[in-house]
């Protein structure tokens, strides 16, 4: 019984746990609500299903949960631009793509520039935030609510707040699925984005640095680490994530909609980086865990879908799940719950 | 010589925000003279479309003194609009009864905001993002369209005007003498602002507040209920959103999930264009007042002006925002240096 228990206590005890136990527990109710949920079909060369929608449409997210986790990591905040960041690459690409025009059935600039412009804008409000929170000492949140607010309205007059619509085959693929292969395109994106990220990570010392810098800044810069830069590089990169993941996004539906691209996305980011078992204080960090967090929350927004809730509506349940994770990381909390279980134990023997 | 030691950071970010107020409208009065930008009423509008910002930046001035931060502000005030709506036009509840509700919702969200950073000692931030998309997603679930509010008292409330015969009249086409007017929420908001005044500067209260945003730690150690006093700051803040919104509310009339997105950055910016630190421990609501005022200057210009689109109001309240909070920090960093 007691080994038992141990085994248990090791079992929760691992980060992993709690990200694998939610996907777990999401995917079980679909297998009794909705029986048809891991049925996977083939049309037209392509697959299709709930299960292949939900690792489909993760991929922006699981693109975004990459570049929050180190944002999260190294700075103990959050950037809460992502999705107005998103909306911004997209509208960016779209207008060099289409040359200014609102409807294109043919590229006007070459893909490539296209792309290019998208990663640059990415990178450049990345570089934003970046600055005014690692060299102006700005908090996080306020920094990145400057782009969260203005981000949509440079979108929109990219694209002259109308919907810039790029008909154009080979500007789907992204989006959808190269002919010839079933997997989605957006997978594979992921998986690159996700792969690379690990490799660089754990083959430079960056890793180390995110950690160093998030757990104390003050004593990694004693230390020799240049803190303001790793901050910075860390607000970079999730804006160059953001740039792809608005490409993705934008391919998805050939167009730029800056209203509605990466639309509550910043909020499934930062819940994928606490459901990861990441500490929204910073510090030490798990890449894999964001990525199964970042699933999980796809999982969860489809179920509700398939269940009939609204888009606008599923917010609620998202914001009651983050409030109650970061509750459960709360030191405040844990000693609380401490004090009581001593009271009851001195009530116990008192009695 | 002395008097220019005097002239901290605080002080002096004031006076910038008041000069830069001053100078955009007389900039104003002589680009859109020929549109009437000069006539009293153009400026009483400024108060009258911002009556429910004004309201916000103050108890957002108030949470930003102690350090923390609220941006669930925009979320509450679309919320309070469909509440309201929802329950007189849905529900045929009276004005009164619905508006006593709005604002005991108000103090509920406070509350649970306020225990969950003051208490468990979550990130304000982290707390008030989950509580801006709980808002936004609880406004979706009361409904998904627009209502509009079509009681007759709260039409009332919302359309007697209150005219101020001593600034002026203007005799129109018909004979009659139109005098610059008010709405009565204009005077709502300037009374709660000069209660938030009074009670910062003069009770032991608002000394609380300065002192846990100069230092938490040397307000524990003071004998200060640091929790407690957050609490409160908090559950004050989350009734004005509530009465913010209604004021809100008198100005449009209708409740729709939109409504009021962006109204956070608004609030946040009147905050810190007005001299209130993002760090805390340093603000005036009378800044912030200016602040609003500043805001609502934009807004004029770009309806004047007539052909730019609504956007500008948003990326220009960002670039100064993202201006004065750069100046706050070089502040800072030159305070540090002495």
């Amino acid at each position: 019984m007691n080994k038992c228990m141990a085994f248990v206590k090791k079992l929760t005890g691992t980060r992993l746990f709690l990200p694998i136990f939610c996907l777990f527990l999401v995917l079980l109710s679909n297998l009794i609500k909705t029986p048809g949920f891991f049925e996977v079909s083939l049309k037209n060369g392509v697959l299709y299903g709930y299960i292949i929608d939900v690792i489909n449409r993760a991929s922006d997210l699981v693109i975004l949960a990459v570049g929050m986790t180190l944002v999260v990591a190294a700075s103990g905040g959050t950037d809460i631009s992502v999705g107005a960041v998103m909306s911004v690459a997209g509208a960016v690409c779209c207008f060099i793509l289409s040359g200014g025009q609102q409807t294109v059935n043919e590229f006007q600039n070459p893909y490539l520039l296209g792309v290019m412009a998208a990663i640059i804008a990415g990178i450049l409000c990345g570089s934003f935030n970046g600055f005014l929170v690692a060299k102006m000492k700005i908090q996080p949140m306020v920094a990145t609510l400057i782009l969260f607010t203005a981000g949509r309205g440079i979108a929109q007059l990219i694209t002259k707040g109308q919907i810039t619509y790029i008909r154009v085959e080979s500007y789907k693929k992204l989006g959808s699925s190269i002919p010839g292969i079933p997997i989605p395109t957006p997978v594979f994106v992921a998986l690159i984005v996700v792969l690379l990220t690990y490799v660089l990570l754990k083959k430079t010392t960056l890793g180390v640095y995110i950690q160093t810098v998030g757990i104390n800044s003050k004593a990694s810069r004693l230390m020799g680490i240049n803190s303001t830069m790793i901050i910075f590089l860390s607000y970079v990169f999730c804006g160059l994530c953001a740039g792809i993941s608005g490409l993705v996004a934008s391919s998805r539906i050939y167009s730029a909609d800056a209203n509605n691209i990466g639309l509550n996305l910043e909020l499934d980011a930062i819940l994928a980086v606490a459901l990861g078992g990441n500490s929204l204080g910073g510090g030490k960090f798990s890449l894999l865990g964001s990525v199964i967090g970042a699933y999980t929350i796809q999982a969860l927004s489809t179920t509700l879908y398939a269940m009939g809730v609204s888009p606008d509506q599923i917010p609620v349940y998202k914001a009651a799940v983050v409030v109650i994770i970061v509750a459960l990381q709360s030191t405040e909390l844990k000693r609380m719950v401490k004090r009581l279980q001593t009271e009851r134990v001195a009530g116990k023997k008192v009695a | 010589m002395k008097k220019m030691g005097k002239l901290d950071g605080k002080v002096f970010l004031l006076i910038i925000t008041i000069v830069l107020f001053v100078a955009m409208y007389l900039a104003g009065i002589i680009i859109f003279n020929s549109k009437g930008f000069a006539k009293p009423q153009v400026f009483l509008n400024l108060f009258i479309s911002n009556a429910g910002l004004i309201v916000i930046a103050a108890g957002m001035t108030m949470v930003m003194i102690t350090g923390g931060i609220d941006i669930s502000v925009g979320s509450v005030v679309a919320l309070a609009c469909m509440m309201l709506a929802w329950m007189m036009e849905i529900k045929g509840m009276g004005a009164v009864p619905a508006l006593i509700i709005v604002l005991i919702m108000g103090l509920v969200f406070g509350l649970i905001q306020g225990y969950l950073i003051a208490y468990l000692k979550l990130q304000p931030f982290i707390v008030t993002l989950a509580g801006m998309f709980f808002a936004r997603g609880m406004t979706a679930i009361i409904s998904q369209d627009m209502i509009s509010i079509k009681n007759e008292l709260f039409l009332q409330w919302a359309k007697s005007k209150i005219n101020l015969p001593f600034l002026g009249g203007a005799v129109n086409k018909k004979g009659v003498v139109n005098y610059p007017f008010i709405y009565p929420s204009v005077i709502i908001a300037l009374v709660i602002l000069v209660l938030v005044f009074v009670v910062l500067k003069y009770t032991k209260f608002g000394r609380t507040v300065y002192a846990i945003g100069g230092s938490e730690q040397s307000a524990l150690m003071m004998g200060i209920n640091v929790r407690r006093t957050k609490l409160y700051v908090y559950v004050i803040n989350g009734f004005l959103c509530a009465l913010g919104g209604f004021l809100f509310c008198l100005n449009t009339c209708a409740g729709f999930v939109e409504q009021a997105k962006g109204f956070e950055m608004e609030a946040i910016a009147s905050a810190v264009i007005g001299g209130t630190l993002l760090t805390g421990g340093v603000g005036n609501v009378f800044g912030s007042l200016f602040g609003v005022l500043i805001k609502g200057t934009i807004e004029t210009f770009i309806t004047f002006q007539g052909t730019l689109s609504s956007w500008w109001t948003k990326i220009t309240i960002a670039a100064l925002l993202a201006f004065f909070i750069i100046l706050q920090s070089l502040f800072a960093k030159a305070k540090e240096k002495r």
